[in-house]
């Protein structure tokens, strides 16, 4: 915002005092709307108070609380085991992160070493995960600049990535499937053959996304220049994932920290440089064929037998030694975190979740969207990336 | 902007002739996957209501109800889930210790009466009920161990030799690992005869905590040092853990806390009785039941005169049971502490013979026998009183007292219970050669399993289906015993089969001594006809009330002289149900309740 000193009768913007915009609402030139809790262009249920002056948002406040579930304290009720089918509705669109992370922590504050064959399995589910929750996303990019029909195109492949899901872990949305110890179930008969399939189907769709998304006027127009994150904000505001990386910010927990198999997996870290939502479009995009292509990689190198679960002390009275871990994953949307406190008892004394949407849809949106319009701010949002459940947990 | 900017979108018009995805309903079926999570079924003859499914789930969404008439090792109940509550996660299915839990691939149920979304599965009429598809545990995947923790033994080389105790005990490490396999569902709980808090103490053992584990343990059983031995263990066969493989080892983890304390310590931990109440109960018999009850009514606050006719106390924990299942110092460890409480013991006193029932009946407040089985039967066939035969009771005896019995070098023992294994195996540790009878088949064998696994590692050899014919003096050895082979004949519906001599068949076996080991009964001559005339009998039982009071108000009986158990916990159970029914008797309609400490 604006310094007051430097304020200008004529400017859209209003004076600044102590750090804060003052406007007379009462004087005709700003007006307040919501968007959200219940609005296509917010991704769930969260809102953003926007102070407009014409069709110009001169302020964004975020507002988060229409979705708290308390997972995080419901957890320390819990025993570890009953954790395991909570923490994947943290996040509805990739739940996998949680279970991975919350069973990652768990494994290392008990001591336990997974079979190699499980880090095969969770890599890939991780990566399909990323896969089915960017073919979501698209659809929110593409709709929320009036582009429905990619959407339809790009959820439906979404549903075959869910088939996939289904196959192994018996689930669509929530999989329940990354289990401490390991996972749940090898992979079913004759599956690679049915992922290279649904692989093919899925990157012909993403070609004509390409087509007429990447390559569309009206797209390039309204992408381009919205919602700039310039390199000195990724520091100060926390950004991660895509949102970095579309800034030319080589960052990417599988390359730098690199956990489970990925330090056996061929790939370069994603960049583009316009900062823009256009060219976080082209990250997410490009990530997508580097998911199908990771994918394929661990189809072919995974080893074809093996154990995929360590026994684990019985579940039913599972005590873990005191001691307090954090570990994290890169998720589609960047960081994605899980901080664990144990106090010697069958109960988890804490259970944090750091999930990336936090700083992406609360802070930065609240930046980020001064000085666009109003019919942008649901594209910009989505440009972010963000999922309010898992910022409320 | 580029000119591919405004033609490349209309390129994917070609997407307008394909074929739509959707599915539709209802002209299109789309099945659940194979491993689908969709709507659960339950194998009702499987699930033994263990309720472990319900403890696990994280939202209680399921209860246990009644469903049916309890089978053995089975509570009755099978789980009612909850499906405003249920999230599929499938974690009851990969606990469930019985697989009976599964799911199918069904996934779509419709319903305008909520009420129905509560249902039973597998119990209730469900269109899925017997789906092949939906989830299962996968192979390779267990939430469970079915795999007991080894007990350390002595190897058969040493343990035929002497008369050490063979199993050597737990230790931490292995006690801990042994207890975390409990899923704590209790239907042990409901089988032992004592109703001994099974997984409380279970538990106890995996918090380390000692103290708690006794004060549990003595809750119903103040013999834990002995039947954490030799206990028949019933519970073990019902445990829900025995459906993956073995079950817990309840016995040994029972004996691992008993032998972590010093006997010195139990006064610290254990309850004190409540003070003197003034009246007095005579007790005949100083075996478990005898025991068992002494401790409760000592608890209670009587002044509690045990009678024996051997010299030490124990019954047939100490005559019967050999040394190295049960070493002595491990029943004077159990009774000294009975003891301490200031029951007094008069050993070497048979009631009956050195003082009249009378004498002790009116004496006392209430008199509680728990005589045992003393008589053993004979074979009835001829020969039966030569030289060398000697029943297995009398042969443990003497060895108990310290006298080696004259069983020469070979040995027949005839029965297939646990006193047969007994006298065999302690056969074999005074040297003989041993072969045991038994007239039905191995699997009908009275013994335990794992008895009769050790008594032919230690050497000792079985014959079945066979029938002892007649004794007769040897010539190189003091006796021959002539057998001939039985067939099983079918003997009605439900009833096992029973042997039959397969005429003309005979065999003969040299031996030096023969040991019938084929059951006792009980001797009641200690009993006055004016009391026994007011008590009844059946089948060698006295009958008894569920406080295991006799047709005589004044007189409480348990033990193998009351149950058909005829086992040391079962003796143990009647002696604490006697302990409180004589405390409700004397406080209720004892006719001397209200003169409470005027005669003392
Ligand atoms: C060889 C053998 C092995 C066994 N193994 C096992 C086993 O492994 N596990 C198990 O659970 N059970 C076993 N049992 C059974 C178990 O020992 C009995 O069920 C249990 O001891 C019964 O207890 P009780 O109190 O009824 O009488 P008992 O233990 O038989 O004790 C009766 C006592 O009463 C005394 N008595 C009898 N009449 C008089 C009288 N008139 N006056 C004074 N005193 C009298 C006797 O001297 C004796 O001490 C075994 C039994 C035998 C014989
Ligand atoms: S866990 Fe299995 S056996 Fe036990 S009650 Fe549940 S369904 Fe039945
Ligand atoms: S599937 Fe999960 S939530 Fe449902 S009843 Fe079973 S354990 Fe409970």
């Amino acid at each position: 915002m604006v310094d007051a000193k430097k304020q200008d009768v004529r400017s859209k913007f209003p004076p600044v005092e102590n750090g804060k915009s003052r406007y007379n609402l009462n004087s005709g030139k700003y007006l307040k709307i919501w968007q959200g809790p219940q609005h296509p262009g917010v991704t769930g249920n969260m809102s953003l108070e926007l102070t407009i002056c014409g069709d110009e948002v001169v302020d964004c406040k975020t507002h988060v609380g229409y979705l708290h579930r308390g997972f995080e304290k419901l957890m320390e009720r819990r025993k570890y085991i009953q954790c395991f089918p909570l923490v994947c509705r943290i996040c509805v669109p990739e739940p996998d992160f949680n279970e991975y992370l919350f069973a990652v922590c768990a494994e290392e504050l008990a001591g336990i070493q997974v079979p190699e064959r499980a880090n095969w399995l969770r890599t890939l589910t991780l990566e399909m995960a990323r896969l089915a929750s960017f073919l979501m996303w698209i659809g929110g990019q593409a709709g929320s600049l009036g582009m429905g029909t990619i959407g339809q195109w790009t959820m439906t492949m979404r549903d075959y990535m869910l088939d996939l899901f289904e196959e192994l872990s018996g689930g669509r949305v929530y999989h329940m499937y990354i289990i401490p110890g390991g996972v749940r179930a090898d992979l079913p008969a004759g599956y690679g053959e049915r992922v290279e399939s649904t692989l093919k189907q899925v990157e012909k769709v993403l070609k004509d996304v390409e087509l007429s998304l990447m390559h569309n006027y009206v797209f390039k127009k309204r992408t381009k220049g919205l919602g700039i994150i310039t390199p000195d904000m990724i520091d100060e505001y926390g950004i991660t994932g895509p949102n970095a990386r579309g800034s030319g910010i080589k960052r990417d927990i599988r390359k730098d920290n690199p956990y489970m198999v990925y330090n056996q997996l061929d790939f370069d870290i994603i960049t583009e440089t316009g900062s823009d939502a256009y060219a976080r479009t082209w990250v997410r995009l490009k990530e997508m064929y580097q998911s199908i292509d990771l994918i394929r990689q661990m189809m072919e190198k995974m080893p074809k037998e093996g154990p995929f679960f360590q026994k684990l002390p019985n579940v039913l009275h599972w005590k873990i030694p005191v001691g307090q871990t954090y570990h994290k994953s890169e998720s589609t949307r960047g960081e994605y975190g899980f901080y664990m406190v144990s106090d010697g008892t069958e109960l988890p004394r804490r259970v944090y979740v750091r999930g990336p949407s936090y700083t992406h849809a609360v802070t930065l949106m609240e930046r980020l969207a001064v000085n666009t319009n109003i019919a942008d701010t649901a594209g910009l949002m989505v440009s972010l990336h963000t999922y309010p459940p898992e910022i409320e947990r | 902007m580029s000119l591919k900017d405004i033609i490349a979108p209309f390129s994917v018009w070609k997407r307008a002739f394909e074929k739509p995805y959707t599915t539709r309903k209802p002209l299109d079926e789309r099945p659940g996957a194979p491993r689908f999570r969709g709507f659960h079924m339950n194998d009702m003859d499987t699930c033994i209501g263990c309720g472990t499914c319900g403890e696990i789930c994280q939202n209680e969404a399921i209860d246990l109800v009644p469903v049916s008439g309890t089978r053995h090792g089975d509570s009755g109940l099978r789980p009612k889930i909850d499906y405003g509550r249920c999230c599929w996660c499938a974690l009851c299915v990969d606990i469930c210790p019985t697989s009976s839990l599964g799911m199918s691939n069904e996934y779509i149920w419709i319903d305008n009466d909520p009420e129905v979304f509560r249902f039973i599965p597998g119990h209730d009429d469900k269109p899925w009920n017997n789906s092949e598809l939906g989830y299962r545990k996968a192979e390779g995947y267990d939430l469970l161990d079915g795999k007991r923790v080894e007990m350390p033994m002595l190897s058969f080389e040493e343990s035929r030799k002497s008369f050490i105790e063979m199993v050597q005990g737990y230790s931490v490490e292995q006690a801990k690992a042994e207890a975390d396999r409990c899923v704590a569902c209790g239907i042990c709980v409901a089988t032992c005869p004592a109703h001994m808090k099974v997984p409380d103490y279970i538990k106890a053992i995996r918090d380390d905590d000692m103290d708690e584990g006794l004060k549990i343990v003595y809750n119903a059983n103040p013999l834990p040092a002995s039947c954490g031995r030799v206990c028949s263990h019933t519970c073990e066969y019902v445990c829900a853990v025995k459906h993956k493989g073995e079950a817990l080892s309840i016995r040994w983890l029972k004996r691992y806390i008993i032998d972590q304390i010093y006997l010195g310590d139990y006064q610290k931990v254990l309850e004190e009785g409540e003070p003197g109440n003034g009246k007095s109960i005579a007790i005949v018999g100083s075996g478990p039941g005898g025991l068992s009850a002494a401790y409760y009514l000592s608890l209670l606050g009587y002044a509690v005169t045990l009678y024996d006719a051997n010299d030490k106390a124990g019954g047939m924990l100490r005559y019967g049971i050999p040394e190295y299942r049960l070493p002595y110092d491990q029943i004077d460890k159990d009774i000294d502490y009975i003891q301490s409480l200031g029951v007094r013991i008069n050993q070497n006193t048979r009631i009956g013979r050195d003082i009249p029932f009378l004498t002790i009946y009116n004496e006392h407040d209430a008199v509680f026998f728990s005589t045992g089985l003393t008589d053993p039967y004979g074979l009835d066939i001829i020969g039966e009183d030569l030289k060398g035969v000697i029943p297995g009771l009398a042969m443990l005896d003497d060895v108990t007292n310290g006298i080696t019995p004259d069983i020469q070098s070979s040995v027949v023992v005839i029965g297939g219970g646990n006193v047969a294994m007994d006298a065999a195996r302690t056969s074999k540790r005074l040297g003989a050669e041993v072969t045991v009878l038994y007239r039905r088949r191995e699997v009908d064998m009275p013994a335990e399993e794992e008895e009769i696994h050790e008594s032919q590692g230690e050497g000792c050899i079985l014959i079945t289906q066979a029938i002892p014919l007649r004794i007769e003096k040897g010539d190189t050895t003091r006796l021959k015993l002539y057998w001939g082979k039985a067939e099983m004949v079918p003997d009605g519906p439900g009833r096992r089969p029973k042997p039959v001599l397969i005429e003309g068949s005979g065999e003969m076996i040299e031996c030096d001594t023969v040991i019938p080991a084929i059951g006792q009964a009980a001797d009641f001559s200690f009993l006055p006809e004016e009391i026994s005339s007011n008590l009844s009998f059946k089948r060698g039982y006295v009958e008894v009330n569920e406080f295991y009071q006799t047709a005589d108000q004044k007189i409480f009986a348990g033990g193998d002289i009351a149950n058909p158990q005829r086992d040391a916990i079962s003796a143990i159970a009647n002696g604490h149900s006697a302990a409180k029914g004589i405390d409700i008797f004397i406080n209720n309609f004892s006719d001397n309740r209200n003169t409470s400490g005027e005669n003392q």
